[in-house]
C-alpha cells in the first residue's frame, strides 16, 4: 500500500501552513521529513494519518493495506503517549483489545512484538519504571502488534538523549532489515534523517513547501558512522536548510 | 589598588572551605506520629486546664468526662442505635451524589452542548447552602429517609462534579489522540484512557465532597429523625450538656478521619502508576 499527497494546502486561522506539497510515499521505503522549526512537519504527519483535516488537497491510500493489518496508519509520538496506568503488556494490549483479539492470540503477538524490541523481561513494569528509550521501545511495539501499512513516526528519537538515540536507530534499521515497513519519519535532525531515510523532503519554512527530496541510495544496513558519502548529504542538506532556518528564527521573533 | 594581587601567590597553602548547604527545605513530607502527638498534647492541656480550674467547666467540657459519656453510650448500646442509621443515610446520599456527580462531571467533560448548558448551573448550585434547601426537601421527599438522602446526595453532588469534570479537562490530550489513531471505539477511549486519566482528580475531589458529606448528616437529622449521630448531637446541644455534645462530634471527627483513611487506601492501589 502506497500513500499520495496531492497538493496538500493547509492553514491555522490566516496563518497558512503548508502549501502545494505533492508526495509519492511508496510501500517499503523510509521517507524523512525534515525542515525548519514551525514548517509544518508535524501538521503534515497529522494530515496523513487523518488526525487533522487538509484545507485543500487530499491523501490518498494506493492499493489495499497487507491483509492481517488492524490500523493501517500507525503512529509513533515524540512523547511516547503510553498509559502509565497499565504495563509493558497492557499497553499493547490496549491496541488489540478493540480488534478483538484477545487471550492465546494476543499474547502471541504481544510477545512476539516484544521480542523484536528486546523488551521481553519488561513486559510487566509500568512506563514510569522505563527509561525514555525503552519507552519509545515499547511505543514502537505497541505500533508493530497493529502490523501497520505505514508508520507515522513524529520526531521518535527528539526527546531522548544522543547516546540512547544512536542505539534506537540501530534497532529501527535492524528492525527494518528483518522486515521492511514503510514509514513517514519526521524530525529536525539530519544525522537521524540521513541514518534511516531512503529518501529525504527538506520543507522550507512556513508556509511549507517541498524545497527538494533528496534520495540515499546506500542500503540502511551499510550506512555508518563517519561514512563520507553520508556526510556529504547531511552537509548538503545543512545547507539547503540553514537559511531557511536562519529565516525562520527570526521569524518568530517577529511574530 | 594595582599591585593587589587577583590571584593568591601559589606558594602560601590556600585557605579551604567547606561550601555552606543552602538548598534544603521546601519539600514537607509526613512524619505519621507528629499528627497523633498534636491529639494528645491538645487533649491533655484541656484536661489539665480543666482540672485545675484555668478552663471553666462551662467554656470546655473536660476530656475525661466525654470519654466517661462515650463509655456510657457504648456500654448501653445507644451508640450503635445512633450510628447504625447515620452511617446509613452517609453511604446512600453520599454514593447517590457521587456516583451521579461523576457521571454528569464526565459528560460534562466530554460534550460541548451539556459543558456549556451545565457549568452555569452547577456553578449557581454550588453556593447555596444546602441546609436552607432542608424544608424543600421534606415537602418533596417526605419527612422520614427520603429527605436524608437526598440533602446529602445534593451536597455531594455539586463539589463532585467540579472536581470530576476539572479532572476529565485534565486528562492528557496526547493519550487521547494516541487512541483515536489507533482507531479505538469512542467508547473504549472514554473508558481505558479518560476515567483512569482522570481518577486522581475524581478521587482528591471525593476526598472534599465525603467531608462535606458528614457536615450535612448533621443538618440531614434536624427534623424528623429520633436516632443518628447528628440527632443526638442537637439533642444534647439544645440542652447544653456540653460532654454528650463533644462526645458525638468526637464521633464525626473519627468518621471523617476514616474515610479520608479508605480513600487513601483506594489511592495507593489504584494510583501506583503515579510517579
Amino acid at each position: 500500500m502506497d500513500i499520495r499527497l496531492e497538493s496538500i494546502h493547509h492553514s491555522y486561522k490566516e496563518f497558512e501552513v503548508l502549501r502545494d506539497i505533492t508526495l509519492d510515499i511508496p510501500k517499503g521505503k523510509i521517507v524523512c521529513i525534515v525542515g525548519p522549526s514551525g514548517c509544518g512537519k508535524s501538521t503534515l504527519l497529522r494530515l496523513i494519518g487523518g488526525l487533522e483535516k487538509p484545507g485543500a488537497g487530499r491523501v490518498v491510500q494506493v492499493g489495499a493495506p497487507p491483509e492481517n493489518c488492524l490500523n493501517p496508519l500507525t503512529y509513533v509520538f515524540q512523547d511516547f503517549a503510553l498509559l502509565p496506568w497499565r504495563s509493558v503488556r497492557g499497553n499493547i494490549s490496549l491496541v488489540l483489545e478493540d480488534h478483538r483479539i484477545r487471550g492465546a492470540e494476543a499474547t502471541r503477538i504481544i510477545d512476539d512484538v516484544l521480542a523484536r524490541t528486546k523488551l521481553t523481561d519488561f513486559a510487566d513494569a509500568l512506563p514510569k519504571q522505563l527509561s525514555g528509550g525503552m519507552k519509545q521501545r515499547v511505543a514502537i511495539a505497541r505500533a508493530l502488534a497493529v502490523n501497520p501499512a505505514v508508520m507515522l513516526m513524529d520526531e521518535p528519537l527528539s526527546a531522548l538523549d544522543s547516546q540512547t538515540r544512536e542505539l534506537l536507530m540501530d534497532d529501527l534499521v535492524s528492525l527494518w532489515c528483518r522486515q521492511p515497513f514503510t514509514a513517514v519519519y519526521v524530525t529536525h535532525n539530519l544525522h537521524e534523517a540521513v541514518r534511516l531515510g531512503h529518501s529525504i523532503v527538506v520543507l522550507s519554512r512556513r508556509p511549507g513547501r517541498i524545497r527538494e527530496i533528496v534520495e540515499i541510495d546506500t542500503p540502511l544496513e551499510e550506512r555508518q558512522m563517519g561514512d563520507t558519502d553520508l556526510d556529504l548529504k547531511q552537509k548538503y542538506l545543512w545547507q539547503l536548510m540553514r537559511d531557511e532556518a536562519r529565516a525562520a528564527d527570526a521569524e518568530l521573533l517577529n511574530v | 589598588m594595582s599591585d593587589v594581587p587577583l590571584t593568591a601567590p601559589s606558594t602560601a597553602p590556600a585557605q579551604t572551605q567547606t561550601i555552606a548547604f543552602r538548598g534544603g527545605g521546601f519539600a514537607p513530607h509526613t512524619h505519621r506520629w507528629v499528627g497523633v502527638a498534636v491529639f494528645v498534647v491538645l487533649i491533655l492541656i484541656a484536661e489539665w486546664g480543666t482540672r485545675t480550674g484555668w478552663i471553666s467547666a462551662l467554656t470546655l467540657p473536660r476530656p475525661s468526662d466525654v470519654f466517661k459519656t462515650f463509655g456510657e453510650l457504648y456500654s448501653s448500646g445507644l451508640l450503635f442505635k445512633h450510628l447504625g442509621p447515620s452511617l446509613a443515610r452517609l453511604a446512600v446520599g453520599a454514593t447517590l451524589g457521587a456516583c451521579v456527580g461523576v457521571s454528569v462531571g464526565v459528560l460534562i467533560g466530554l460534550f460541548s452542548y451539556i459543558r456549556s448548558g451545565l457549568v452555569p448551573l452547577v456553578a449557581a448550585l454550588f453556593p447555596i447552602p444546602k441546609i436552607a434547601l432542608l424544608p424543600l426537601f421534606v415537602i418533596w421527599f417526605g419527612i422520614g429517609e427520603g429527605s436524608k438522602y437526598a440533602l446529602i446526595a445534593f451536597g455531594t453532588f455539586t463539589p463532585t462534579v467540579v472536581a470530576t469534570y476539572a479532572a476529565v479537562d485534565n486528562v492528557d490530550r496526547t493519550l487521547i489522540r494516541m487512541g483515536q489513531s489507533f482507531g479505538l471505539s469512542w467508547w473504549s477511549i472514554v473508558r481505558k484512557i479518560v476515567l483512569p486519566g482522570a481518577m486522581p482528580g475524581i478521587l482528591s475531589g471525593l476526598r472534599i465532597s465525603l467531608a462535606i458529606a458528614i457536615i450535612l448528616l448533621v443538618a440531614a437529622e434536624m427534623l424528623g429523625a429520633e436516632y443518628g449521630i447528628g440527632a443526638y448531637i442537637l439533642q444534647a446541644g439544645s440542652l447544653y450538656d456540653l460532654e454528650r455534645l463533644f462526645a458525638g462530634v468526637v464521633i464525626l471527627s473519627l468518621l471523617g478521619v476514616l474515610v479520608s483513611a479508605i480513600i487513601a487506601m483506594i489511592e495507593r492501589r489504584v494510583l501506583g502508576w503515579r510517579t
